[in-house]
């Protein structure tokens, strides 16, 4: 998903974008009672990040100041609503056939480029081909791999064709699609003008980019659905978060995404809640425990539920995120029909965890407070990364949580590239604190299928089971919603129960926004979904020019 | 003369390969590589794209067949491509070097103009309330950590009596407003990353200056002067000072280094569109091309100061010929 995505930066820390896709969703809403003719643009909304945007072009657009941009020049054939369900953007409506080898969408007639050029289904197929074609070297390509073949049938229909159904295809062709017109002549793509200066269909048309300063993008008073509600949309690089949060409150900037730390400590206070509204919803990422099933100790099932059983997740989540968040037992978003409720929530259990291990052969025979099996104490090594305070408070937590039940851990925290590429990449580690962004389509095979095991793929824990490898084949494949619902609900009680993670917790996402700006509601999908209906009433303008 | 400049700049060339050479193994020996970094732990990116992208780039290959192919561009003064957004590197710092040289030239010129009044006003009335005031000020300024002190200034200054813009160095909105305004804004958004990068070098100057002046002044030149009869003025800015700048001027040169890499940190702390800040980015996500760009530049820089600053060593003091003497 991510790159077509109205994206909305949630930075909580400089790893996490690197460590998660960005997820953020910035879609906009049939418009909440306004009418065609009624929307003045007005003043202008300063937004900041801590890294710049790298290109402007979602086919690369990898990280969150690229996708936030994008997200609003750009509209994919398809897009998310307030409740995360897939509705049309630049498709109107779309028809899935021969249980899902074929999709045929039917475009929107009404829809021009920035530039004045209409918008067709040549500017489809062409996207979608340029990612398809490995010279392009698009990272996303693994999304659209299982196409076979695009057909424009007219200017207004598109066909496509799958070797084999594709349950998330119908996000992934949310993807936003660039101009053909401009970009059909340009060897590589990159390097065009237009990679810097986007023309695309989107709410928000470009307008200029200071180098390492900011970029301005103009409201698109000719926009389908309607002109958005903000005349400007500002984004500016602010590297250092310290300084970023002096800049909310001094009003150089409009929003940002506050910490645990901020939300509960500096912000709650009258002056600031003059001025500044808070959000607070339930972010679509999840913390883990990860283990190594080819760790002589963790591969014994017995061992990890133990483990697991261990761990007080309340305690974590009041401790390290000062309660912003909720316990998490399984792969998929909290709020979303996949996530299995039955599964029972916390899971605290000493006594159970103390059975477990006694019962899997980890006994105190020489009374020293830590376990012993054929003479070798029950030592651990946890390791996180470096520069994400959240796990390393984990660790910490957790190490004296494990030591109530008689288990030695080392703290091993590591910057982040030696991280990966000793650890991970290596497969040498023994447990692994990390955290997943869950994207809208459940599929979860690069994570939890055996064949994402191999070099380079997700699986580094090694994790390998037939029936949850054959459920989530069968979950890529079937499209009906009530079905899909039982294959992932089964994915999740199975892999509760053989416990090769720890679920830790899902955090709160806690933007702050001038209060000038109203129309925002926050929904399962956060609060960027209908960007371009937020407004500010006249008399509080703050940019009149 | 000529011949020894001559000389002097053909030696910035082998030196200049010399240090990209190490700073380019050392790199590809760290571990990680761009791949892992960008793209380590993305579901959305699977295997072979990241495979796609070291073949794209030439990653797979050999670490000196990289260096090779690397200096062979360096001699057309082509650094590559960025891996992160696939621009020429040299566009990429070209865009960058302004703000950066604007800031530190300013510093510069700070520095200067500041440290040396303070450093000859402590020696002349030496043991005084200035002088012992300076030391103790020198001292706090040695001692602070630059860029907590770039902080406790944005904090102060800039956020709590909002003197000062808190970060970024031209406003968005400067467009919308008139010519004349937007250069004062951009002098404005200067005064704190100019104090900032300027504290330490003050410190250290001042305190060179005075010891280098109160050297001066108990040579006998500065007798003979003051038995002449000339006013203490002219004996102190002319005859002492003349000759106790002269250390001075080959230790500007070498604050340029520590110019060049302090605004690594200080452009990330105020959020300056400048080179350094540029470099950080580039080293976090190991941005092989780009990193390479920014660390030959600021050798060249570098290098260039000291090779200045020995000009005008020279120039100034007439004892001092390079020339090779004929015999």
């Amino acid at each position: 998903m991510g790159s077509r995505n109205r994206v909305y930066a949630l930075k909580r820390s400089l790893l996490v974008h690197k460590t998660v896709i960005f997820f953020l969703c910035f879609l906009p809403v049939h418009g909440y009672g306004y009418s065609r003719g009624e929307h003045v643009s007005r003043d202008a909304y300063v937004s900041a990040g801590i890294g710049e945007a790298r290109i402007l072009l979602p086919l690369f657009a990898d990280d969150v100041s690229s996708g936030t941009i994008c997200g609003l020049v750009y509209n994919g054939l398809t897009r998310t609503d307030k409740d995360l369900k897939i509705t049309g953007d630049l498709a109107e409506r779309w028809e899935v056939l021969d249980h899902g080898l074929t999709i045929v969408f039917y475009l929107r007639r009404d829809v021009r480029w920035h530039d004045g050029a209409p918008f067709t289904a040549e500017d489809v197929r062409f996207t979608f081909e340029t990612i398809l074609d490995p010279g392009t070297g698009c990272p996303y390509i693994s999304g659209f791999t299982d196409i076979e073949k695009i057909r424009v049938i007219d200017p207004y229909t598109i066909r496509f064709e799958y070797k084999r159904p594709y349950a998330p295809a119908l996000l992934k062709l949310g993807m936003g699609v660039i101009p053909e017109h401009l970009f059909r002549d340009e060897k590589d793509i990159r390097k065009s003008v237009y990679a810097r200066a986007p023309v695309g269909t989107g709410p928000y048309r470009f307008s200029r980019w200071e180098t390492g300063q900011y970029i301005v993008l103009e409201a698109n008073q000719d926009y389908f659905e309607h002109p958005p509600g903000i005349k400007r949309y500002v984004f500016r690089v602010i590297p250092d978060q310290a300084v970023e949060f002096l800049e909310l409150i001094s009003g150089g900037i409009d929003s940002m995404q506050l910490n645990p730390y901020q939300y509960r400590y500096r912000s709650d206070t009258p002056e600031f809640k003059e001025r500044i509204n808070r959000y607070l919803y339930l972010a679509p990422s999840y913390t883990y425990i990860g283990y190594n099933f080819k760790d002589p100790i963790l591969k014994d099932k017995k061992v990890r539920q133990a483990l697991s059983h261990a761990i007080n997740k309340r305690e974590i989540i009041d401790a390290v995120l000062l309660g912003l968040g909720e316990v998490c037992t399984g792969p998929f978003r909290r709020e979303s029909a996949y996530y299995d409720d039955s599964v029972s929530l916390s899971g605290y259990n000493p006594e159970k965890a103390a059975a477990l291990l006694r019962e899997a052969g980890w006994k105190d025979a020489d009374g020293n407070g830590i376990l012993e099996k054929d003479g070798r104490e029950f030592r651990l090594r946890l390791a996180t990364n470096q520069g994400n305070q959240t796990r390393e408070d984990v660790a910490a937590v957790v190490q004296r949580q494990w030591a109530a039940l008689g288990i030695k851990t080392e703290i091993q925290v590591i910057a982040w590239a030696a991280f990966l590429d000793q650890f991970i990449g290596r497969r040498d580690f023994q447990a692994v604190i990390l955290g997943w962004s869950l994207p809208i389509d459940p599929d979860c095979y690069s994570v939890w299928h055996s064949d994402s095991m191999r070099k380079g793929g997700l699986n580094f824990i090694s994790y390998s089971n037939e029936r949850v490898d054959r459920l989530i084949e069968e979950g890529r494949r079937e499209f009906v919603p009530a079905k899909r619902r039982e294959i992932y609900h089964e994915i999740h009680r199975c892999i509760a129960e053989q416990a090769p993670y720890t679920f830790l917790f899902f955090n709160y996402s806690t933007p702050a926004v001038n209060r000038r700006f109203k129309g925002i509601r926050p929904e399962p999908a956060g609060i960027a979904y209908n960007f371009i209906d937020w407004y500010v009433p006249e008399r509080e303008v703050k940019y009149k020019f | 003369m000529g011949k020894y400049i001559l000389k002097r700049l053909l030696l910035i060339i082998p030196m200049l390969i010399g240090i990209s050479f190490i700073l380019f193994v050392v790199m590809h020996i760290a571990p990680g590589d761009p791949t892992s970094v960008k793209y380590g732990l993305n579901p959305d990116i699977s295997e072979s794209a990241r495979s796609n992208f070291n073949k794209i780039y030439g990653l797979d290959r050999p670490v000196l067949v990289q260096y090779a192919t690397w200096l062979r561009r360096f001699f057309f003064l082509d650094f590559g491509d960025s891996f992160m957004d696939g621009r020429p590197v040299i566009s990429k710092i070209m865009s960058r070097l302004p703000a950066t040289l604007l800031l530190q030239a300013s510093s510069f010129l700070v520095i200067f103009c500041v440290a040396l009044p303070i450093g000859i006003i402590s020696a002349v009335r030496r043991g005084g309330l200035f002088d012992r005031t300076m030391t103790v000020a020198v001292f706090i300024g040695y001692a602070l950590p630059a860029f907590w002190l770039a902080l406790l200034l944005i904090f102060f200054l800039g956020f709590k009596l909002q003197l000062f813009p808190v970060s970024g160095m031209v406003p968005w909105y400067a467009v919308y407003i008139g010519g004349f305004a937007r250069a004062g804004d951009l002098l404005w958004h200067l005064v704190l990353p100019v104090f900032a990068t300027a504290f330490g070098g003050v410190a250290a100057l001042s305190r060179y200056s005075r010891s280098s002046m109160i050297e001066a002044m108990g040579q006998n030149y500065v007798l003979t002067a003051r038995a002449k009869g000339l006013s203490e003025r002219r004996v102190i800015l002319v005859h002492a000072l003349r000759n106790a700048l002269l250390p001075i001027i080959t230790i500007m040169g070498l604050t340029l280094p520590g110019l060049i890499s302090g605004s690594f940190i200080f452009e990330t702390i105020f959020a300056w569109p400048g080179m350094g800040r540029l470099g950080y980015e580039a080293i976090m996500n190991y941005d092989y091309p780009v990193v390479m760009g920014v660390a030959v530049i600021s050798t060249f820089l570098t290098l260039l100061g000291i090779f200045l600053s020995d000009i005008a060593y020279a120039a100034a003091d007439p004892r001092i010929r390079y020339e090779t003497r004929r015999t």
